[in-house]
C-alpha cells in the first residue's frame, strides 16, 4: 500500500527518481518528469495539424466545412489529374482516334511509341483470357496464329473489339456452332463418322469422297468453307490448320459437334476509348506477323 | 472448473446451460438449415455437454472453505489453452493462405475452402480468438493482482469466456459456410453480434465489480487500459454491426448503413478494432507483465497518463485515414491524417515507457527469453506506431494504399507487438499458475524467440518490398504518357515476396506451435491443485487506512 506520509520517499536506485508512492502487488511507478523532448514533438505534431487544419478542407460547420486557404477539392485535382496524363498522350493517341491504319502502321517512329502501350492495355484488357503471351487457352483463341475467326486486319479488329462476339452489344457479331447431336440434326453414328473426318483433315489425310466427306459436305462446308479451310470471316474456324480453339482429340471434338458451341467475346465499346480499342487493334493485328516473323527465323 | 464452483453456483451453471441448449434449440429450430441452423445445433452441443459435466460434478464435494481468500485463476488456465489452440489453428489458416497466394492452383474445389472464405477465418481466428482469449485471460489475472481482490463471482467469468468462444467459433464456422456481413473484421452475422453484446456486457460487469472490490487506494494503469479496451470495444462493435435481418429465420442480414456511410463507419470500427483491441489490451498486458518479469518499477507514471488519454482521445478520429483519395470528403481525410499524426506522441511515450522501465534489468532481457518478448514487443509496437502515422499522411498513404505494405504493417503490429507480449504473457503465467518456477522446457522459449523474430522479420521485409514494389509500379508512367506496367506485371512481380512472406509465416507458426506444446507440458505437469503463491488482500479491521 502506500508508503506516503512522513515515511522516507521511496527513491528508485537506478534512476534516482522518487516513486509516486503506490504499490500493487510489488509494482510501483516512478514519479520522472515529463521529459521536454516528449512535449515539443507533441507540440510540433499539434502545430502540424493546425497548419493542415487552416490550410486544407478541415472541420465540419453543419451544413458546409471549412474549406482551407488552398481551396482545394479532391474531385477537381483528381480530373485535372487524369487531364495532365491524357494531354501527356495527346500528340501520339490522337493518330489512333482517326484510326487510319496503314498511315499508323507506316509510321515507325508512331508505332515505336505506341506499341509498349499497346502491350500493357492487352495485360490489362485481353490477357486473362487470351493469355500474357496472346496464344489464347481452351475456349480463347490463339491471337497470334495467322488463322482469324472474323478477319486479322486492324480494322476488323477493331470491330470484333468494339461490339463484341455473342455479346450484348446491338450490334454484335454472332455465330454459333449447332449442337447437331443434342438437337437431333445428326445421328450418333454420323457424328462420330464427322468426328474421324475432322481429325483426318487437320492431318490432311481425310478422303472426301467417303461418307464422312459427303456428311461434311451437307452439313459443315457452308460455314466451315469446302474442305474445312475457313476464312470465310463468319466466325467459323479452319479446320485444316492444325490449331484447335475448344481442343482436336477425339473426345473434344465429338462434344463440339454434339452440344454446339456459342463463344463470347465482350463488347469493349463500353470500357475502352475509341483510340484504345484502335491502338489494340493494331497491337493485336501485328502479333501473327511477329509470330511468324519468329517461326521463320 | 467443476471442483472450485459451490454447489450453489454448479446449479446456477446448468440453469445456464440449460438456456444456451434452448437458445440452440430455438435457432435450429427457426432456421432449419442454413448456417444459423448449424449454430443453434452447436449452441445445444456446447449446452448439452456443460449440462453433462457440471451435472455429473454435482456430487463432487464442496470446494475448500478458504477459497474465496485466494485468487481465482482456473478461468485465466482456460483462456490460456484456448489462446494456444486459437493461435496455432489461425496462424496455420495464415500461413495456407499465404501459400495460396504464392501458388494459387492448390486452392481445393471445394467452395469451403476457397481463399475468400479462409482469409477471414484466418483474421477472426487471431485478432478474436487468440488475442481475444488472451486479453480476457490476462485481464482476469491482472484485475486480481492489481486489486488484490478476488474476481466478483466465479460464474460470470467462465460466462464470458465460454460466450465469447462460442461466438468465435460461430463466425468462424459461418465464413466457411459462405455467411458473412461482408464488413472487415466484423463479418459475423447479426446474431453471434448479440451474442456478443450479451457476453460483453457481462464481461464489463464483472470487471466493473472486481474493480469496486480492490483494496488498493489507486486503480493501476493496466485496469484502465483493459476497461478502455472492454469499453470502446463494445460501442465500436454495437454501432458498427447495427443490420437488419432478412428474415428472423436466417443468417443473413443487412447493415442500416449505406454508402460512404458505411465506408466510414466501417473503418472506424476497423481502426479503433485495432486501436482498442490490438492496442488498449496489449498495453494493459505490457504495463503489468514487463514491470513483474523485470522487477524495475514503470520509469513514468506522468508519461503513461499523457500516452492512455493521449491514445484514447486522438485514436477515435483516425478511422477515415483508410479512407483517403475516395468518394469520402476531403475534410474527414484531413481530420483522420492530422490526428493520426498527433497520435504519435502518446503512442511512442507508451512504447518509451515500457523501454525505459528495462532500465536496470538489461541483464535480464540478455538472458530471459520471456522478458526479451515483452521487449521486442514494445519496440515494434513503436515502429508500427510509427509506420501508422507515416502512412496514414496523404500522399504517403497515395503510395501505399491497396498495397502490401499495409498488410504488412498489420503484420508488424500484430506479429512483432502483439503475438509478442502475448507469448511474454503467457511464458510468464503458465508456471506460476502450474505452481512452478519455470515453464517445463525452459529452453524451448529462446528457439521460439528467435523463430518468431525472424519470422517477423522475413514477413514484414519482404511486405515492405512488395507493397512499395506494387504501389511504385502503379503510379509509373513512361515518357509516352502510358502506363509502365500492366497490373498483371504488377502481380507476377510478387511472387518472391509472397513466398517469403509464407516462409516468414511458417517461422512464426513454428514458433506458436513450440509455445503450445511448451504451455500444455508445464500446465500438465502441475501438481493436482497447483495454484499462484500469491494471496488476496483479505478485507478486515486489521487493515491500515488508505492512505489517502
Amino acid at each position: 500500500m502506500s508508503a506516503h506520509d512522513g515515511e522516507a520517499p521511496d527513491v528508485d536506485p537506478v534512476t534516482g527518481y522518487e516513486t509516486t508512492g503506490h504499490d500493487w502487488n510489488g509494482i510501483k511507478e516512478l514519479n520522472t518528469p515529463f521529459p521536454i523532448f516528449v512535449i515539443t514533438i507533441l507540440g510540433l505534431t499539434v502545430v502540424y495539424s493546425i497548419i493542415a487544419w487552416l490550410l486544407l478542407p478541415a472541420w465540419p460547420t453543419g451544413r458546409d466545412y471549412t474549406r482551407g486557404l488552398l481551396g482545394l477539392d479532391q474531385g477537381e485535382m483528381a480530373v485535372a489529374g487524369y487531364q495532365r496524363l491524357a494531354d501527356g498522350r495527346e500528340d501520339w493517341m490522337a493518330r489512333f482516334v482517326a484510326g487510319d491504319f496503314d498511315a499508323i502502321v507506316a509510321d515507325q517512329a508512331l508505332m515505336a511509341k505506341a506499341m509498349p502501350a499497346a502491350h500493357r492495355l492487352f495485360l490489362d484488357n485481353c490477357a486473362a483470357c487470351h493469355g500474357t503471351d496472346a496464344t489464347g487457352g481452351p475456349g480463347f483463341p490463339d491471337l497470334a496464329d495467322s488463322d482469324w475467326l472474323w478477319g486479322g486486319d486492324p480494322a476488323t479488329i477493331a470491330e470484333t473489339l468494339r461490339v463484341g462476339i455473342n455479346s450484348p452489344h446491338p450490334e454484335t457479331r454472332f455465330a454459333q456452332m449447332p449442337a447437331f447431336g443434342h438437337d437431333q440434326m445428326l445421328e450418333r453414328a454420323e457424328i462420330e463418322t464427322l468426328t474421324s473426318y475432322v481429325q483426318a483433315l487437320s492431318t490432311g489425310q481425310a478422303d472426301p469422297d467417303g461418307e464422312g466427306g459427303t456428311l461434311f459436305a451437307d452439313n459443315c462446308a457452308s460455314c466451315h468453307g469446302d474442305g474445312g479451310v475457313g476464312g470465310l470471316g463468319i466466325g467459323a474456324p479452319s479446320l485444316v490448320d492444325g490449331h484447335w480453339i475448344y481442343g482436336g482429340d477425339r473426345a473434344t471434338i465429338f462434344a463440339t459437334l454434339q452440344r454446339g458451341r456459342q463463344g463470347v467475346m465482350p463488347t469493349w465499346a463500353d470500357r475502352l476509348s475509341e483510340a484504345e480499342i484502335n491502338l489494340l487493334a493494331v497491337y493485336v493485328s501485328g502479333l501473327a506477323a511477329e509470330h511468324e516473323a519468329l517461326a521463320s527465323r | 472448473m467443476i471442483r472450485s464452483l459451490s454447489s450453489s453456483e454448479r446449479q446456477l451453471g446448468i440453469a445456464l446451460s440449460v438456456a444456451l441448449a434452448l437458445l440452440g434449440l430455438v435457432m435450429l429450430g427457426a432456421a432449419k438449415v442454413g448456417p444459423m441452423a448449424v449454430h443453434g445445433a452447436m449452441a445445444i452441443a456446447v449446452g448439452v455437454a456443460l449440462l453433462f459435466a457440471l451435472g455429473g460434478g454435482l456430487a463432487e464435494p464442496e470446494p475448500r472453505g478458504d477459497r474465496l481468500a485466494r485468487y481465482y485463476d482456473e478461468p485465466t488456465r482456460f483462456g490460456i489453452v484456448m489462446t494456444m489452440i486459437w493461435a496455432v489453428f489461425a496462424m496455420a489458416v495464415g500461413v495456407w493462405v499465404a501459400a495460396l497466394l504464392y501458388w494459387p492452383e492448390a486452392t481445393p474445389l471445394w467452395p469451403w475452402t476457397s481463399f475468400g472464405r479462409l482469409r477471414p477465418v484466418h483474421t477472426s481466428g487471431i485478432i478474436f480468438g487468440f488475442g481475444g482469449n488472451a486479453l480476457i485471460a490476462t485481464s482476469f489475472h491482472v484485475v486480481q493482482r492489481t486489486s488484490r481482490a478476488r474476481l466478483a463471482d466465479s460464474v460470470t467469468p467462465w460466462v464470458v469466456l465460454i460466450g465469447f468462444n462460442l461466438f468465435c467459433l460461430w463466425a468462424v464456422s459461418g465464413y466457411l459456410m459462405g455467411s458473412t456481413q461482408s464488413k472487415e473484421y466484423a463479418e459475423a452475422e447479426w446474431y453471434a453480434d448479440l451474442w456478443l453484446v450479451v457476453v460483453w456486457v457481462v464481461y464489463f460487469v464483472l470487471y466493473m465489480r472486481t474493480l469496486a472490490r480492490r483494496n488498493e487506494p489507486h486503480i493501476y494503469v493496466a485496469n484502465w487500459y483493459y476497461l478502455a479496451f472492454i469499453l470502446v470495444v463494445a460501442m465500436l462493435h454495437i454501432v458498427n454491426n447495427l443490420a437488419l435481418p432478412v428474415s428472423l429465420a436466417g443468417a443473413k442480414s443487412f447493415t442500416i448503413w449505406a454508402g460512404v456511410q458505411d465506408a466510414m463507419v466501417q473503418w472506424w470500427y476497423g481502426h479503433n478494432a485495432v486501436a482498442f483491441f490490438l492496442t488498449a489490451g496489449f498495453l494493459a498486458m505490457l504495463y503489468y507483465f514487463l514491470p513483474v518479469r523485470s522487477g524495475r518499477p514503470i520509469w513514468s507514471y506522468r508519461l503513461s497518463i499523457l500516452s492512455f488519454w493521449g491514445i484514447v482521445f486522438f485514436y477515435v478520429w483516425v478511422g477515415s485515414h483508410h479512407l483517403h483519395y475516395t468518394a469520402l470528403p476531403y475534410w474527414v481525410q484531413t481530420l483522420g491524417m492530422t490526428f493520426s499524426v498527433m497520435l504519435l506522441v502518446p503512442s511512442w511515450a507508451a512504447a518509451g515507457n515500457a523501454i525505459a522501465t528495462l532500465n536496470g534489468a538489461w541483464h535480464k532481457v540478455r538472458d530471459d527469453a520471456t522478458l526479451r518478448f515483452m521487449f521486442v514487443a514494445a519496440v515494434f509496437y513503436g515502429l508500427s506506431t510509427f509506420e501508422g502515422s507515416f502512412l496514414a499522411i496523404r500522399p504517403v498513404n497515395s503510395l501505399s494504399h491497396y498495397t502490401d505494405w499495409t498488410v504488412g504493417h498489420v503484420h508488424s503490429g500484430t506479429l512483432g507487438w502483439v503475438a509478442m507480449i502475448i507469448f511474454g504473457a503467457i511464458y510468464t503465467l503458465a508456471p506460476q499458475l502450474s505452481g512452478r518456477e519455470t515453464m517445463a522446457w525452459p529452453r524451448a522459449i529462446e528457439w521460439h524467440f528467435w523463430l518468431a523474430v525472424t519470422g517477423t522479420l522475413v514477413y514484414v521485409v519482404a511486405l515492405w518490398n512488395a507493397g512499395i514494389t506494387q504501389g511504385l509500379m502503379w503510379r509509373t508512367y513512361d515518357a509516352s504518357g502510358a502506363l509502365s506496367y500492366s497490373f498483371l506485371q504488377s502481380v507476377m512481380a510478387m511472387a518472391p515476396y509472397y513466398l517469403l512472406r509464407t516462409i516468414g509465416g511458417a517461422l512464426f507458426l513454428a514458433g506458436a506451435v513450440i509455445c503450445a506444446l511448451n504451455t500444455w507440458a508445464t500446465m500438465r505437469s502441475a501438481r493436482a491443485g497447483a495454484e499462484a503463491h500469491d494471496r488476496p488482500l483479505l478485507p478486515g479491521p486489521a487493515l491500515p487506512e488508505p492512505a489517502e
